[in-house]
C-alpha cells in the first residue's frame, strides 16, 4: 500500500471502519504522519457529533453500578508512568450488569386482596405498640409499590397510599452513602423536586417520606452533602415513577 | 419519567459561576475524584449510551458496553490530551470503538440474521431520545448532514452506526472496493467543515 493509499484510510479509521489488519497498518503510519494525525483528530470531532440525535438516557441503576465499580479500579497514571499490571490482576471480578438486575430479594410478600405483609426489619418499629405511620402506609388497602433493584442485591421500594396520602421508602442491603454524604428523598411534583427528607444511615430502612403525596408523580433518591440540600445537586440514583406503581 | 431531573440549586456554587468543562471533569477523574466522575457520567451518559445502543442494538448488551466504556474512561482519564482534541470526541471515539469491537467479536445472532436494507439502522433508539430531539446541537448536525450527498451519508452511516468495515460497506452498496472509504472520508470532511469543528 502506498503512502497515498494509506492516507486515504483516515476517514474509515475515524469511524472504526477498518479491519484489524488495516487498522494496525494505519496506526503504524499514523504514529509517524503529522498530517494524518491532524486529519484524524479533526474527523473524530465531526464523528463525535453524529450520534447527537440518538441520545438515550440509560437506566438509573447503571449509574449506581458504574459509580460502585470505579471504587475497584485505580486510575492509570499519565502516559510515561508504569502500567500498574497488578491492579488488573487483583481487581475484583466485574459483575455482569445484565445478571445483576434480575437478582434482588423481594421486598414484600403480597397476599390475597392486595394487602401487603411487610417483613419488618427495623427493630425500633417492631417494638412500638401503636401502628406506626410507616405501617399505616404499608398496610393501607390501596397501597401500591414501585421497586428498583441495584447492583449487588440492594433494592429500594416506594410504597404509596393515596388514602393515607403518604409514601414510604423501604430499602434492603443499601450500601452506605459515601463519606460525608447522605441519601436524600424527593417527591416529584409537577416536574419539580421537593425534598422528602434525608434517609437515616443503615442498609435496611423503612422511612416515611416527609410531606404528603398530593400531586406527586414520582419519587427519587439522590446523594447529597450531609444535612441534605434544598434542591438536588446530583442526578438521582433511583427514580420511582408512580405511573408504574402496582 | 424522563422529566425527573435535578433542578439547579438556588445557592450559587462556592467555586464560582463557571461549570466545569468535560475536560476539567476528566482531569479531576484522573486524580481519582469520584464526584467529578459522577458529574462526567451525568453530562455524557445519554450521548454515550445512545451511541452504543445504536451500534450494538441490544439493550442489555448496550448497558454492559456503556459500563465498560465508563470504567475505561475512569481508568484511562489521564491519557486524555486536551491539545489533541475535545473531551467529547475522546469519549465518543472510545465508546464507538468498544461498540464496534462488541458487534464484530460477537457471533451476534442479531447481526447474522439481519439483512441489510435501507432503513435497518433506524432501530428504535428514539424511545427515550428525549431532550436531544430539541437540542440546538442536534439540529445543527442534522442540517450539516444534509450537506452530504446521499451516497456519502449512506456509506458513513453504515460504517458508523452499522459498525461495518469500509470493505463490507462497499459490498453492501455494490461499490468497487476502495470507493466506500473515499465516500466515508469525503463525507466526514464535509460534515466537519459544515459543523466548523476540528480546525
Amino acid at each position: 500500500m502506498t503512502a497515498h493509499e494509506i492516507h486515504a484510510l483516515s476517514g474509515a479509521y475515524a469511524v472504526d471502519a477498518l479491519d484489524d489488519a488495516e487498522r494496525a497498518r494505519f496506526e503504524e503510519h499514523l504514529a509517524a504522519c503529522a498530517t494524518c494525525q491532524e486529519e484524524v483528530a479533526s474527523l473524530q470531532e465531526a464523528t463525535a457529533l453524529l450520534a447527537e440525535d440518538s441520545a438515550t438516557t440509560p437506566p438509573p441503576a447503571l449509574r449506581a453500578s458504574v459509580l460502585a465499580e470505579i471504587k475497584n479500579v485505580r486510575p492509570l497514571p499519565p502516559v510515561g508512568g508504569a502500567e500498574p499490571v497488578a491492579d488488573l490482576a487483583s481487581r475484583r471480578r466485574r459483575p455482569r450488569w445484565a445478571g445483576l438486575v434480575a437478582a434482588a430479594a423481594a421486598a414484600a410478600v403480597f397476599v390475597g386482596g392486595g394487602a401487603v405483609v411487610w417483613q419488618q426489619v427495623n427493630d425500633s418499629d417492631r417494638t412500638q405498640e401503636a401502628i406506626s405511620p410507616v405501617d399505616q402506609v404499608l398496610r393501607a388497602r390501596d397501597v401500591q409499590h414501585v421497586s428498583i433493584d441495584f447492583p449487588g442485591g440492594a433494592s429500594a421500594t416506594v410504597f404509596k397510599s393515596v388514602a393515607e396520602n403518604k409514601a414510604v421508602l423501604v430499602t434492603e442491603k443499601m450500601p452506605a452513602a459515601p463519606s460525608g454524604r447522605v441519601y436524600q428523598l424527593w417527591f416529584q411534583k409537577d416536574g419539580r423536586m421537593v425534598s422528602a427528607g434525608v434517609m437515616p444511615a443503615g442498609s435496611d430502612q423503612s422511612v416515611l417520606l416527609e410531606g404528603d403525596l398530593t400531586g406527586a408523580e414520582g419519587a427519587g433518591i439522590t446523594v447529597e452533602p450531609k444535612g441534605g440540600s434544598t434542591a438536588p445537586t446530583s442526578a438521582p440514583i433511583a427514580v420511582f415513577d408512580f405511573e408504574q406503581a402496582t | 419519567m424522563s422529566h425527573l431531573k435535578p433542578v439547579p440549586s438556588g445557592d450559587p456554587s462556592p467555586e464560582g459561576t463557571g461549570l466545569p468543562t468535560l475536560a476539567g471533569l476528566l482531569r479531576a477523574s484522573a486524580r481519582g475524584d469520584e464526584a467529578a466522575f459522577a458529574q462526567l457520567y451525568d453530562e455524557t451518559s445519554a450521548r454515550i449510551f445512545g451511541l452504543v445502543l445504536r451500534v450494538v442494538r441490544d439493550r442489555a448488551q448496550a448497558e454492559e458496553v456503556t459500563q465498560e466504556v465508563f470504567l475505561q474512561v475512569w481508568k484511562t482519564a489521564s491519557r486524555y490530551d486536551e491539545s489533541k482534541g475535545s473531551a467529547l470526541s475522546w469519549l465518543m471515539t472510545l465508546a464507538h470503538r468498544r461498540s464496534v469491537d462488541r458487534v464484530r467479536a460477537a457471533e451476534a445472532a442479531s447481526r447474522q440474521d439481519t439483512h441489510f436494507h435501507q432503513n435497518s439502522h433506524q432501530v428504535d433508539h428514539d424511545a427515550t431520545a428525549e431532550a436531544a430531539e430539541a437540542s440546538m446541537e442536534a439540529r445543527r448536525v442534522r442540517s450539516a448532514l444534509a450537506e452530504l450527498t446521499v451516497v456519502q451519508r449512506e456509506a458513513l452511516e453504515l460504517a458508523y452506526f452499522g459498525g461495518y468495515t469500509h470493505t463490507e460497506v462497499a459490498s453492501m452498496l455494490d461499490l468497487p472496493v476502495g470507493t466506500a472509504k473515499t465516500r466515508i472520508r469525503d463525507g466526514l470532511i464535509r460534515l466537519r467543515d459544515a459543523m466548523g469543528v476540528g480546525q
